[in-house]
């Protein structure tokens, strides 16, 4: 290529031999507008495909980004990588039913979803005044746990995106604290349905209350922990700080809610505002931050997650002897489910009284279990604060047994438009840490 | 009253030892609302034969009717300043508002679909009502409700007033259009798509009205009821068990 | 100590087959294919307290072409399972598969139209791990298994060989469908 260049424009052509031939450095003349030429046609423009499967995106989320060289002039994301159809499958089960495919859509917060589903068929049905208190304060007392492990989550796989494998291990490490308490109360780690339509699937077990005690002491002492290994540290504040910049006029117009909205410093909690499960109750502050950036995110997730030490430790007060399910025995399960000798939740007494003595029993335990109950025609809109934002739950009945529509609007499919507004004009490696400070959970955007 | 919906007494939706008033009072019932489906004998067995001798009995199933003032609590206050704006914007309100309907502490204005972008506007910018903050659109789709198959749901929440609303749209499914509202609330961007994609509902004056949770190549809208759940049987062991929908069922 | 002292005179005898089996085993390395719930309990067995690192496994390739075994963790859309087979593509051989809850291997509750049911569809899988999700132990324990899979491969003619009398056996086994008794 060089040498037929070489051939009509030896005037600026000079020739040096390498081991590799000879090689022709050509300069001046018309060459200089070529060179100029080929960079204003933007060759370093190109488009890159993140995902969907990618180590630091959350999950399967695609963006596609239009790069030039090292800024991002254009983001866009593809979702629906992990759309599972929960929608359509919850409306072939019944309303109880309901809770074991809700709890899997943000599987970071299970507890959360079965909430705002179960006071959506609650208010549906008109017995929210009837939900027992210790039901109320046991899922006030999940809920929160459940905050701190999503932020333990948020924190920690946002560390990792950013290189810092510390804050990970140290994330997960408490996490699986709170995990324990899950699985000693639900029975499972992940996926627990235990927050039924009408209060929870049973009572607390033996030994519940000592360990999340015990958990209250090991978080406050390792609280700090975080601190000092991000919240002070310069290279963590140099890629967190103004990066990701979305502002209340921002949030507000793509509808973001959660601890991006409070990151711009208006203190906007459903806990507070719109209050259920009798939160109004329970001291406790909403933090904001007036920095709206990566780095206020995470101060904001941090303080959330004392504050939700708080509450917990204020639920375990409060937590007094009494039924967790309404005393409607048309919608109460009517068996204390109990591990039986043959790995099954039954009750043994229930059963002995089902099958031994009482006739109508067995038959309204069998109508209850095979067919559920009815929910008088309408709609209804309940909304939780979620670790992500407002989680809303658009229920629908029909009169039957089984929903006829439900709609979450879930906090990560609404946080996540804003994107393109926060990584537009910035550097490829924000991209990462914007992404990771709206803490999107695949399974709440796609459903 | 509850019993001519086909529902347990005991879970009417009123609690009878609560004092009833408007933020808990249930939809007016009754030949009111809109009838969405019919049940047939008692039980809501779908397929196989019911031998409790109700089976002949027949019953529309409707949706709470529209209510009449006052509709109680800030319910007034907040359909006089809307009235009051659309009025100033020479917009009559009875054109604009279908019904309204209030239902268990929620107020829901059906819309009529031409004017829900100055609606949406008015709701957002007028300083008495401030919704500011639009928490996206569920699409329902009643194959019963004839000429108004398709709806759409619109939650509205003001954090200045701290109230909550419903806006619903009904179109027909011969003509699934809706005008877009993304240009009032930016947020319903993805959330018009979704509605597109499982209702097939058309969201006029969208910038890019594409599939986003399906393929883009899928073929129909599968969140309608007239879609199928798409499962397949489960075989085990010599037994076949049918797929969820496909199932001995009672609804 | 260990395995010199076994040796009768400084000889170390085996096969091929066995060295390749043992070296392979001892390096695995997974690609990150977090897909959803299970993808959460992969990362919490890369963690502290399960400490995937124990079996030489913590080291999670971000890019297909480095890995060997794919851990699909969680439910397969028909929008993702494209791009899983050609991420599956992309691995060199030998590569392994373990399908990771009950979403990837039959589709459990996700019976409708958005899931793929069993990523066996679309991939061959080595391995089913049931659980909704599976706790870290039981992905361990289903590594261990592969391990031992991997450490017993065959070779060559040897694997052909394997092959056929894996298939004539298959064939000669009684159908699923046909199998009677309790469902248990």
């Amino acid at each position: 290529m060089s040498a037929t260049h070489a051939t009509h424009s030896t005037r600026s052509a000079s020739a040096r031999e390498t081991t590799e031939g000879t090689v022709y450095t050509v300069t001046g003349g018309d060459w200089d507008e070529v060179v100029e030429a080929a960079a204003r046609t933007d060759d370093e423009r190109i488009i890159v495909n993140m995902g969907p499967q990618h180590p630091s995106t959350h999950g399967v989320l695609r963006l596609i980004l239009e790069i030039d060289g090292e800024t991002v002039t254009e983001a866009r994301c593809g979702i629906g990588y992990l759309h599972t159809g929960i929608e359509k499958n919850l409306e072939f089960r019944n309303w109880t039913q309901g809770t074991t495919f809700v709890t899997r859509m943000d599987y970071l917060t299970p507890f959360y979803n079965e909430a705002a589903y179960c006071l959506g068929v609650e208010k549906l049905l008109g017995i929210e005044d009837q939900v027992p208190d210790r039901a109320s304060v046991i899922r006030v007392m999940l809920m929160e746990l459940n905050r701190l492990s999503s932020h333990l989550v948020a924190i920690a796989t946002g560390g990792m995106e950013l290189g810092a494998s510390t804050i990970m291990i140290y994330g997960f490490r408490d996490r699986e604290l709170i995990l324990d308490i899950f699985e000693l109360i639900t029975g499972l780690r992940m996926n627990h349905a235990y927050i039924r339509p009408g209060g929870l699937a049973q009572d607390l077990p033996p030994g519940a209350v000592d360990q999340v005690r015990d958990f209250l002491k090991k978080m406050r002492k390792n609280m700090p922990e975080y601190d000092k290994l991000a919240t002070g540290n310069p290279i963590f504040k140099a890629r967190l700080q103004d990066v990701g910049y979305l502002d209340l006029a921002g949030c507000m117009a793509l509808g973001v809610t959660g601890p991006i909205l409070r990151a711009t410093g208006l203190p906007h909690d459903l806990r507070k505002s719109q209050p259920y499960c009798g939160y109004e109750t329970y001291d406790f502050e909403v933090p904001t931050a007036e920095t709206c950036d990566a780095y206020g995110r995470f101060l904001i997730r941090l303080e959330e997650m004392r504050q939700s030490l708080r509450i917990v430790e204020q639920c375990l007060e409060r937590l007094e002897p009494g039924p967790v399910m309404v005393e409607d025995k048309k919608i109460a399960w009517p068996a204390q489910l109990a591990l039986g000798p043959d790995g099954l939740g039954n009750s043994l007494d229930h059963i002995k009284k089902i099958m031994g003595t009482s006739m109508e029993a067995l038959i309204h335990h069998f109508k209850l279990v095979t067919e559920g109950f009815r929910v008088p025609p309408g709609q209804a809109y309940t909304a939780v604060e979620s670790p992500k934002g407002e989680l809303g739950v658009h229920v629908v009945s029909d009169g039957g047994t089984r929903p006829y529509r439900v709609h979450f609007r879930d906090p990560s499919f609404t946080n996540l438009q804003s994107v393109a507004a926060m990584c537009e004009g910035g550097q490829v490696a924000d991209v990462i840490v914007a992404v990771a400070s709206i803490d999107p959970v695949m399974g709440g955007v796609d459903r | 009253m509850s019993e001519a919906n086909g529902v347990n007494p005991g879970a009417s939706g009123v609690n009878p030892d609560q004092e009833l008033n408007a933020e808990n009072l249930p939809g007016r019932r009754g030949d009111q609302g809109e009838p969405i489906r019919v049940q047939r004998g008692m039980f809501g067995a779908n397929n196989g034969g019911d031998t409790s001798g109700y089976g002949g009995l027949v019953r529309p199933v409707r949706l709470p009717g529209p209510a009449t003032r006052p509709y109680g609590g800030w319910f007034d206050e907040v359909a006089d300043e809307l009235e009051g704006a659309l009025e100033e914007q020479s917009l009559l309100p009875e054109n604009a508002i279908e019904k309204t309907v209030v239902d268990r502490g929620e107020l829901t204005f059906h819309i009529a679909r031409e004017h829900l972008p100055r609606v949406a506007r008015t709701l957002r910018d007028d300083p008495a009502l401030r919704f500011e903050l639009c928490t996206g659109v569920s699409g329902v789709h009643f194959p019963g409700d004839k000429g108004r198959e398709l709806h759409a749901v619109y939650h509205l929440r003001s954090i200045t007033h701290n109230r909550l609303i419903r806006l619903e749209v009904s179109v027909p499914d011969s003509d699934p259009h809706i005008p877009s509202i993304v240009d009032v609330y930016p947020t319903n961007d993805w959330h018009e798509r979704e509605t597109y994609d499982f209702f097939g509902l058309i969201f006029d004056g969208h910038p890019a009205l594409t599939r986003i949770m399906m393929p883009d190549d899928w073929q129909g809208f599968p969140q309608r009821k007239d879609y199928p759940l798409g499962g397949i049987p489960v075989e085990y062991k010599g037994a076949q068990i049918p797929a969820p929908d496909q199932r001995r069922s009672y609804s | 100590m260990g395995i010199e002292d076994k040796l009768p005179s400084g000889f170390l005898l085996t096969t091929v087959e066995q060295a390749a089996g043992l070296a392979r085993k001892s390096s695995v390395f997974p690609a990150t294919f977090g897909l959803a719930c299970c993808a959460i309990e992969m990362m919490t067995t890369g963690a502290g307290r399960y400490d995937l690192a124990r079996f030489g496994m913590e080291v999670f390739r971000g890019s297909p072409r480095q890995a060997d075994l794919m851990i699909v963790a969680g439910r397969v859309s028909q929008k993702m399972a494209p791009v899983l087979r050609q991420v599956y593509d992309q691995m060199p051989n030998p590569k392994w598969v373990i399908s990771m809850g009950v979403c990837a291997s039959s589709g459990g509750m996700f019976n409708n139209y958005a899931i793929v049911q069993g990523v066996d569809h679309i991939v061959p899988v080595d391995i089913y791990l049931p659980g909704c999700p599976p706790r870290p132990e039981m992905l361990i324990d289903a590594i261990l298994k592969l391990h031992q899979k991997i450490r017993e491969e065959k070779l060559g003619v040897n694997r052909e060989r394997a092959a056929r009398e894996a298939e004539e056996a298959a064939l000669k086994a009684l159908p699923t469908i046909e199998m009677k008794g309790l469902l248990r």
